[in-house]
């Protein structure tokens, strides 16, 4: 019992850091994974990939003018991941080009410019702690600016829910209807931004896609309602957060990816032990009903 | 090919859509041409011509999701459209329940924000079993049928309570029952009042239960009450109307038609 309590809660009963850590990871949970959840619903997914590394030139040139400064890097992050997502939507929208090859070219050339700018100035270091966050330096700056991130989202989930769903499920019908539909998309892709910068000081900017996605991908196994899904992600990411930390704490493994190893492992349980997983859905079933 | 001149209304008839000379198309091709007429409200019309004769872009015209390239398309202000598109965008694996679908039909009354009250509840339910798909409200859509599927969008438009509903090919690939069966909320849309305008290949059914047609070949064949509309004459002159796309077509001179300025749409924006 003892043994339990000290591999489980001691680590964050003895040490403030991995309190605050803990705190940072839950609150992104919270409001990243819902996000993930209408990612995943819209294919966009890899969206989510494409625009954390396209908010690198923002985070980099936050960086080299303050130095590892939070407000500077995070509006420099929100800056870049606006301008990206409005520049391919725009390309999207005036021309042939189709949105997910306008979206590589900018987030491309975004991650270059980003990388060039990282390495006019600083050691590896300071990239690694950009490119990969650190999730134990969390400062209250950091975990305010999260708490921001986390307030505008779920008012905004909360305002926009039916329309998210709309656009989703019949963006004809929406478009028939009401005029809402490309606003809504960019309202949604800038809570993406959004919590992608939030995430980056955590996770660093590769790795926060990986608690918007992997928990609403695991979800996907679980719940049949967007609710529901959204609910279960939130679920998975709390969990991955806590489990991650403390795999980093004993294993002394890096944070950001510990949170992220467990979400991914708790994605493939899900793909196959879930009601909607591998094992359930292609077992031989003897007994069917009659209609 | 214009002597084919719209039948005109009677003046008093409250006119729900008009068209005046209107162009529609893509890339400088029309796909309808100097297409004029008007539709009166409370009438039932089908749009019958071959494939590709631009009976899908009128619709989308109409609907207010197509600006035109030459003359006019005027609905009346204030109408409540209802569209049901030939190929819907619905994402089917997308997860949500039978229910979920038809209640997005109370979009133009509540709005983004607007409460879900215990009548609109009842709304949605009654226009579920209008359709025969009682008991059906809780299944997943990617477990639908196709016949169950149109039901539902059917259920959908009967929701949205519009006055004025666009169906684009409402009867392809579903079977004799489930055709009747949406004939049937066809009539009582019409006894409603309400204008239904609906795209047909079927022409025996759109001489039973639609009184007045357009046969459109890009330019209007005939335009009126279906009995004079749907003949082997007409037929014979729209089949010969070539789909195929012709990139140096000629331009269309100014003299030949008496085109108009674009002006935007009465009471609603177009595109």
């Amino acid at each position: 019992m003892q043994a339990a309590w000290d591999f489980l809660i001691g680590p964050f009963a003895e040490f403030a850091f991995m309190r605050r850590a803990l705190w940072g990871a839950l609150m992104l949970s919270l409001s990243a994974c819902p996000v993930g959840v209408f990612l995943m619903l819209r294919r966009m997914s890899l969206t989510g990939d494409a625009m954390s590394h396209a908010i690198l030139p923002g985070v980099a040139a936050g960086f080299l003018l303050f130095g590892l400064q939070v407000v500077p890097m995070t509006l420099g992050g929100l800056i870049a991941g606006a301008v990206v997502a409005l520049g391919a939507g725009a390309v999207a929208r005036l021309t042939v080009q189709n949105e997910d090859a306008a979206l590589a070219a900018f987030y491309l050339v975004s991650l270059a410019a980003g990388v060039v700018m990282v390495s006019l100035r600083g050691s590896s270091i300071d990239l690694m702690q950009v490119l990969f966050g650190s999730v134990l330096a969390l400062g209250p700056e950091t975990l305010w600016m999260i708490a921001l991130v986390l307030a505008v989202t779920l008012v905004v989930l909360a305002l926009f829910w039916r329309a998210l769903v709309a656009e989703c499920l019949d963006p004809l019908f929406l478009r028939s209807v009401s005029r809402l539909g490309p606003a809504v998309h960019f309202v949604f892709l800038g809570l993406v931004v959004a919590n992608l910068v939030a995430g980056f000081q955590a996770l660093g900017t590769l790795l926060s896609v990986g608690l918007m996605i992997l928990p609403a991908a695991a979800a996907r196994f679980w719940a049949r309602g967007v609710a529901g899904m959204a609910a279960v992600a939130v679920l998975v990411g709390a969990v991955s957060s806590g489990g991650g930390l403390l795999l980093s704490y004993h294993a002394g493994l890096p944070s950001g990816p510990a949170i992220i190893l467990v979400a991914g492992a708790i994605h493939a349980l899900s793909v196959i032990v879930a009601p909607r997983g591998v094992l359930a859905t292609r077992l031989p079933r003897r007994a069917h009903r009659i209609a | 090919m214009h002597d084919a001149s719209p039948v005109r209304l009677p003046d008093k008839a409250d006119i729900c859509v008009r068209l005046d000379d209107l162009t529609l198309g893509y890339n400088n091709h029309p796909a309808v041409h100097h297409l004029g007429g008007s539709i009166a409200c409370g009438e039932s019309l089908a749009v019958v011509g071959p494939n590709g004769s631009g009976k899908s872009t009128l619709i989308r015209c109409i609907a207010g999701l197509l600006r035109p390239r030459g003359g006019t398309c005027q609905v009346k202000p204030g109408l409540r459209i209802a569209w049901l598109p030939q190929a819907s965008g619905i994402d089917r694996s997308f997860p949500a329940r039978l229910r979920d679908l038809v209640a997005l039909g109370l979009w133009p009354r509540r709005g983004l924000l607007g409460r879900h009250r215990a009548a609109d509840r009842h709304a949605v339910d009654a226009a579920i079993s209008a359709v025969g798909l009682d008991g059906l409200a809780g299944r997943p859509i990617d477990s639908l049928s196709g016949g169950q599927f149109q039901r539902a969008l059917f259920a959908r438009v009967v929701v949205q309570d519009a006055d004025l509903i666009l169906l684009d090919e409402p009867f392809n690939a579903i079977d004799t029952r489930t055709v009747d069966d949406l004939l049937a909320l066809i009539a009582r849309w019409r006894g409603e009042g309400r204008t239904v305008v609906a795209v047909a290949h079927d022409l025996d059914l759109v001489r039973a239960h639609f009184p007045r047609a357009l046969l459109l070949a890009r330019e209007p064949v005939a335009w009126g009450p279906t009995a004079q509309v749907v003949t082997p004459a007409n037929l014979a002159r729209a089949r010969q109307f070539q789909a195929a796309w012709d990139e140096d077509a000629p331009w269309c001179a100014p003299g030949t038609h008496a085109t108009t300025a674009v002006v935007p749409m009465a009471g609603r924006g177009a595109a």
